[in-house]
């Protein structure tokens, strides 16, 4: 796994451009190395990074996200907080957002697919999971 | 047998997620586990001697060691600390602290277990080693 500037950056198979890119958030490194690793083996392009702010610094200066999948419980803000940021603006909004959680409280749930996330997996993450939404959503 | 009882199937998945280009993955992802594991522990100890205990602070506490636990598979550590949950549920400070003790053991525990383990797999590889007998 490479490091780069605190993100973990990870290469699927596939050119640059034509892999699709995806964002990961997660302030816990664990969780950031296993999904980061789920997603690589589902061939996508990697960037894992550990709090909503540095994926919002990081969403304005690359413009080829395919995808953010964020964890909901995060210090500063949470994962709902920034789906709401993601979709609030008119350069992101288009952005699919799916959000992780390890509770599944359907108030929760509800109130992020109401905000606009794709889908709501409970963790642990499973590779199965990912490949059943992400075949959706980029379809 | 090394890790019987100790891990679930989430173990397994990280298994699967180890290919000749992380080769040493699970190994890596139980490091950074281990890196971060003795500070969530040391916050909830801390929490628990602050008076008035805030449960709520608690709880969130012992969610984030449980996530970060369940991620690797580590099964008594992830039942203990639901355990720990339910007496913040009900204030119950003494059952707090006698379940921070068993967290600490069962830490501990699965440290040496797991160090055992990748220390065998060195040793004999991960075909002779019986990858699932840790159910």
């Amino acid at each position: 796994m490479a490091s780069v500037g605190g993100a973990v950056v990870a290469a699927g198979a596939g050119a640059v451009g034509v892999t699709p890119h995806v964002l990961a958030v997660d302030d816990s490194s664990v969780d950031r190395a296993v999904i980061a690793a789920i997603l690589r083996s589902s061939r996508f392009r990697v960037t894992a990074v550990e709090s909503g702010k540095r994926a919002l610094e990081l969403l304005g200066k690359e413009p080829n996200v395919s995808m953010i999948i964020t964890d909901y419980w995060m210090p500063e803000m949470t994962g709902y907080e920034l789906l709401k940021k993601v979709k609030e603006s008119s350069n992101l909004k288009q952005i699919p957002v799916v959000i992780m959680s390890s509770e599944n409280v359907p108030t929760r749930i509800s109130r992020c697919l109401e905000e606009g996330a794709e889908d709501f997996l409970v963790k642990p993450v499973r590779a199965s999971d990912v490949s059943r939404v992400f075949s959706r959503v980029l379809r | 047998l090394v890790l019987q009882g100790y891990l679930d199937e989430q173990f397994n998945q990280l298994e699967e997620l180890q290919d000749d280009s992380s080769p040493n993955f699970v190994e890596e992802v139980v490091a950074l586990f281990f890196k971060d594991s003795p500070r969530l522990l040391t916050n909830i100890e801390l929490a628990l001697e602050k008076y008035p205990q805030d449960f709520y602070r608690l709880d969130s506490l012992a969610h984030q060691f449980k996530g970060s636990g369940s991620s690797i598979g580590a099964l008594r550590i992830k039942n203990e600390c639901s355990i720990f949950k339910t007496h913040c549920n009900g204030r119950n400070l003494e059952g707090c602290r006698r379940s921070l003790q068993k967290m600490k053991r069962e830490h501990a525990n699965l440290k040496q277990k797991l160090e055992t383990y990748f220390q065998l797999l060195r040793q004999v590889g991960p075909q002779e080693c019986a990858v699932n007998s840790w159910k």
